[in-house]
């Protein structure tokens, strides 16, 4: 039905419960910033701590990208730092940042608010989250300075390399490693289970599942692979960490380590392979669900168009969730697994397409006809849509065994994963963090400052991975220090890794730009109107900018329609706002509504 | 503000379950969040065990060397004869007695019975922590056994390294247990829950919700026992 308002109803369920009993409010300057209860204060502090190791790991990928631009030109770095570079690069964005700033970050931020909840459920079980969440970035951290320095043996520690004499870190770094990872995953949990029963139990009267903004959709679903998918990794730490320091068997057979006899014996470095991607594709899935959800609402705001197939999109979330538990193995093809398996998760890997595809259809279809304003959120939005299709499609590639066999571990596979769940999520955190910066500071960025962050950062992740996917088809493998004088590879590929170096460093120094207008604009911006781009889910309806402790002032709002009422035929506004009930949407004089088929 | 009464009519089939389930301000109606929260919690931490539970089997299914034979290694000797499960037969009927307890606590939490409650309570602490102290002594009658995380005297090195991390870990989580019931014993002889007192670190109020929410992990720790028997003991 095009021209009823969709979904909504003229009254309101009645309470089903005891109003949330929040903390009381705190008013020094530790209890308010440092030691806060407040779900918005927790996820800044998220934020900044996930932005500031993030920062690291950008530094660290640069590193890696001068020694493959220009080779033997900085003494500084030799094969044991590179390979440091490449590991701590690849676990901090994934795990210390991304999943950190989605669910931790704008989780905590946008959860309560959405939802029309105070606060998250338990607020002191969240405030030890991020405290937990900080000690282990701090020994990440303090592993940089261990004797023999953080471990160099891959992000996906792999045994019995990771574990072994010779591999970079196999002192300290290591073991701070996994201590720092099991760290995580208890602060996590911690988190991950105030957002989930926040979704469930505390939603406001009239918020019903199916009228979630897509956004909780998303976030909600990641956080429960989050708490199915970690233990995974927790398991594989902890019998890691036995491994190493007690002389357990689990992960090492019996072996020469340089030319001496292992004490282990009968341990499977398989077994690792399969728990660490038991954990390690659903989180993908904890990265990209997430994004997938914010965009959507990104999307539907700036193009004043409801969501295409909004119930298609909750159910490709689930589908997807529950999907990423079954795919795992498909990063194995190559590790010696029985080639059965191959198959089996060959076609698992192709049926996730499926919902993945019809997300990427309805945010087109959104977009197509729309009224769109190409603010800076929007243009991330769709820069976000051109690199995921663009990673998602080299992922069919990858997804089956005969051509993955020959593209593994290449520099094919570095470009796929990046574009897919590295460039196409930041892109969504950076439109995100545009589109709710006004909400959260009461401040309006600069836009200006904003668009060039934006051409900057998508044509350069372009000139950074694009020509990845050719090295990567001449063969060039990855994680390689040098490469020397090699019969398959042509001489452009050093050309062409100089350009990606140049392109690297230009995309890097642009992100400072974007904190420099993000810390700016801060202090100096103009007040920013409190429902800027005339959104109509409830973060946007606070009777404070930004809003205060409790959120929503003496009276929760009510809940009378879905969250994408926008460009509503016959309404005098392009946005009708949830918590608006029906009869006091001011109408068009003269419109008479369609007649109900 | 007009209210309707609750929802007609359900649809038949999925999309009735689905509306249900989705209907209004909470998906499990009448469940305080707690409970939600540690039904949820336990589901994670089922996860935890059984992929602790998968890398034995893995462990044990793929080794090429002998695996040392349970009845043998758990047996306790009563005079001359090896009585094979002795001791793990009385742990676990410690451990599900205490089960037992946990459930009649709650029950008398709900009648608000402080004493039967608490003591209760205590009980169920001082079963757990029975169970903690045979273990230790199986621990220790392993260890004076030759048997190490790294190797034991009749096979596969994973034997005692599985074993000691999985019951290690099994036994952590019964530690904890009996700390939380001490501390939920307390409040109760205290009174806390009934003048729902704020808690000293969450500032929530207390309530005899929060036995039960207690009474549900100590029960998933004597379920996972029970796999814990049957994969180690059993096998």
């Amino acid at each position: 039905m095009a021209h009823s308002i969709y979904d909504a109803v003229s009254t309101a369920p009645p309470a089903e419960g005891p109003e949330m009993e929040l903390p009381p409010h705190a008013h020094s300057f530790i209890g308010k910033y440092v030691f806060c209860q407040d779900a918005k204060v927790i996820a800044i502090q998220y934020a900044i701590t996930a932005t500031a190791i993030g920062l690291v790991a950008l530094a660290l990928s640069i590193v890696m990208r001068l020694q493959l631009g220009f080779p033997d030109s900085f003494s500084l770095i030799d094969p044991s730092n590179y390979l440091q570079a490449v590991s701590m690069h690849g676990m901090i964005m994934v795990v210390y940042l991304l999943t950190a700033l989605f669910l931790g970050g704008f989780g905590n931020y946008l959860i309560p608010l959405m939802v029309g909840a105070r606060d998250m459920v338990f607020p002191w079980l969240n405030m030890m989250s991020f405290w937990i969440y900080l000690l282990a970035v701090l020994v990440l951290v303090a592993s940089f300075f261990a004797p023999g320095g953080p471990t160099g043996g891959g992000w996906t520690l792999y045994p019995p390399q990771v574990v072994s004499p010779g591999t970079p870190g196999v002192g300290g770094g290591i073991i701070l490693m996994l201590v720092s990872l099991g760290l995580f995953i208890i602060g996590f949990t911690m988190g991950g289970l105030n957002y989930v029963v926040t979704v469930l139990q505390a939603r406001t009267r009239g918020m019903t599942l199916m009228r979630m903004p897509l956004t909780v959709w998303g976030i909600f679903m990641a956080t429960v692979l989050a708490l199915l998918a970690f233990p995974a990794l927790f398991v594989a730490a902890l019998m890691m960490l036995l491994d190493h320091t007690i002389g357990t068997s689990f992960f090492l057979p019996s072996m020469l380590n340089l030319g001496e006899q292992s004490e282990h014996s009968g341990g499977s470095p398989l077994l690792f392979q399969h728990l660490f991607w038991f954990f390690g594709h659903p989180e993908v899935y904890i990265v990209a669900l997430p994004a997938f959800g914010i965009v959507s609402d990104l999307i539907a705001t700036h193009a004043r168009r409801n969501i295409f197939g909004y119930r298609m999109m909750v159910w490709a979330i689930i589908a997807i969730g529950a999907l990423s538990f079954v795919v795992w193995a498909h990063h194995m093809y190559v590790s010696g697994m029985n080639p059965y398996f191959g198959f089996l998760f060959a076609t698992t890997t192709l049926i996730i397409a499926v919902p993945t595809a019809i997300k990427v259809y309805n945010w087109v279809l959104t977009l197509w006809r729309g009224n769109i304003r190409l603010t800076v959120p929007m243009l991330f939005a769709i820069g976000f849509i051109f690199t995921f299709v663009n990673g998602g499609l080299t992922g069919l590639f990858l997804g089956n065994v005969t051509v993955d066999v020959p593209l593994s571990d290449t520099y094919f596979v570095v470009a796929h994963f990046h574009m897919v769940m590295a460039v196409a999520p930041i892109m969504v955190i950076f439109g995100a963090i545009y589109h709710w910066y006004p909400k959260i500071t009461g401040r309006m960025f600069n836009e200006t400052a904003g668009k060039i962050h934006f051409w900057m950062t998508f044509l350069g992740t372009y000139a950074i991975y694009y020509p990845m996917h050719y090295i990567g088809f001449e063969g060039v493998p990855r994680r390689y220090y040098a490469y020397g004088e090699t019969a398959f590879i042509s001489d452009s590929v050093q050309t062409l890794n100089a350009f990606i170096t140049i392109a690297a460093i230009v995309v890097a120094v642009t992100q400072i730009l974007f904190i420099f207008n993000l810390v700016w604009s801060w202090l100096y911006g103009d007040e920013a109107d409190p429902n800027p781009w005339k959104a109509t889910t409830l973060e946007w309806q606070t009777p404070h900018n930004p809003p205060q402790h409790g959120n929503f002032g003496p009276e929760l709002p009510v809940v009378y329609r879905w969250p994408y009422d926008y460009s509503v035929p016959g309404a005098k506004d392009d946005f009708i706002p949830q918590n608006v009930p029906p009869e006091q949407v001011e109408m068009l004089p003269g419109y008479a509504p369609a007649a109900k088929s | 503000m007009n209210q309707v009464p609750a929802t007609s009519a359900l649809q038949p089939g999925v999309s009735g379950l689905t509306s249900d389930f989705a209907s209004d301000q909470s998906a499990f109606k009448k469940v305080p969040w707690g409970k939600a929260m540690m039904w949820i919690f336990l589901l994670s931490d089922t996860f935890v065990f059984a992929c602790f539970l998968i890398s034995y089997m893995t462990a044990r299914a793929s080794t090429t060397v002998d695996w040392p034979n349970a009845s043998i290694v758990f047996g306790l000797h009563v005079g001359e004869t090896n009585v094979p499960l002795l001791l793990i037969a009385i742990m676990t009927f410690v451990l599900i007695s205490s089960s037992g307890t946990m459930a009649l606590a709650v029950k008398y939490g709900y009648e608000k019975n402080r004493s039967k409650t608490a003591t209760l309570l205590v009980l169920t602490a001082l079963l757990g922590a029975t169970f903690v102290g045979m273990q230790a002594f199986e621990w220790t009658k392993l260890i004076s056994e030759g048997v190490r995380p790294w190797g034991n005297p009749w096979g596969a090195p994973q034997f005692g390294a599985a074993f000691f991390m999985i019951t290690g870990f099994h036994g952590t989580h019964v530690t904890i247990g009996v700390i939380f019931l001490i501390v939920m014993a307390t409040k109760v002889i205290r009174g806390a829950l009934d003048d729902q007192r704020p808690g000293f670190l969450t500032g929530r109020k207390g309530r005899y919700e929060m036995v039960e929410t207690l009474g549900l992990y100590w029960h998933f720790v004597d379920l996972v026992w029970v796999f814990i028997f049957a994969f180690f003991y059993l096998w």
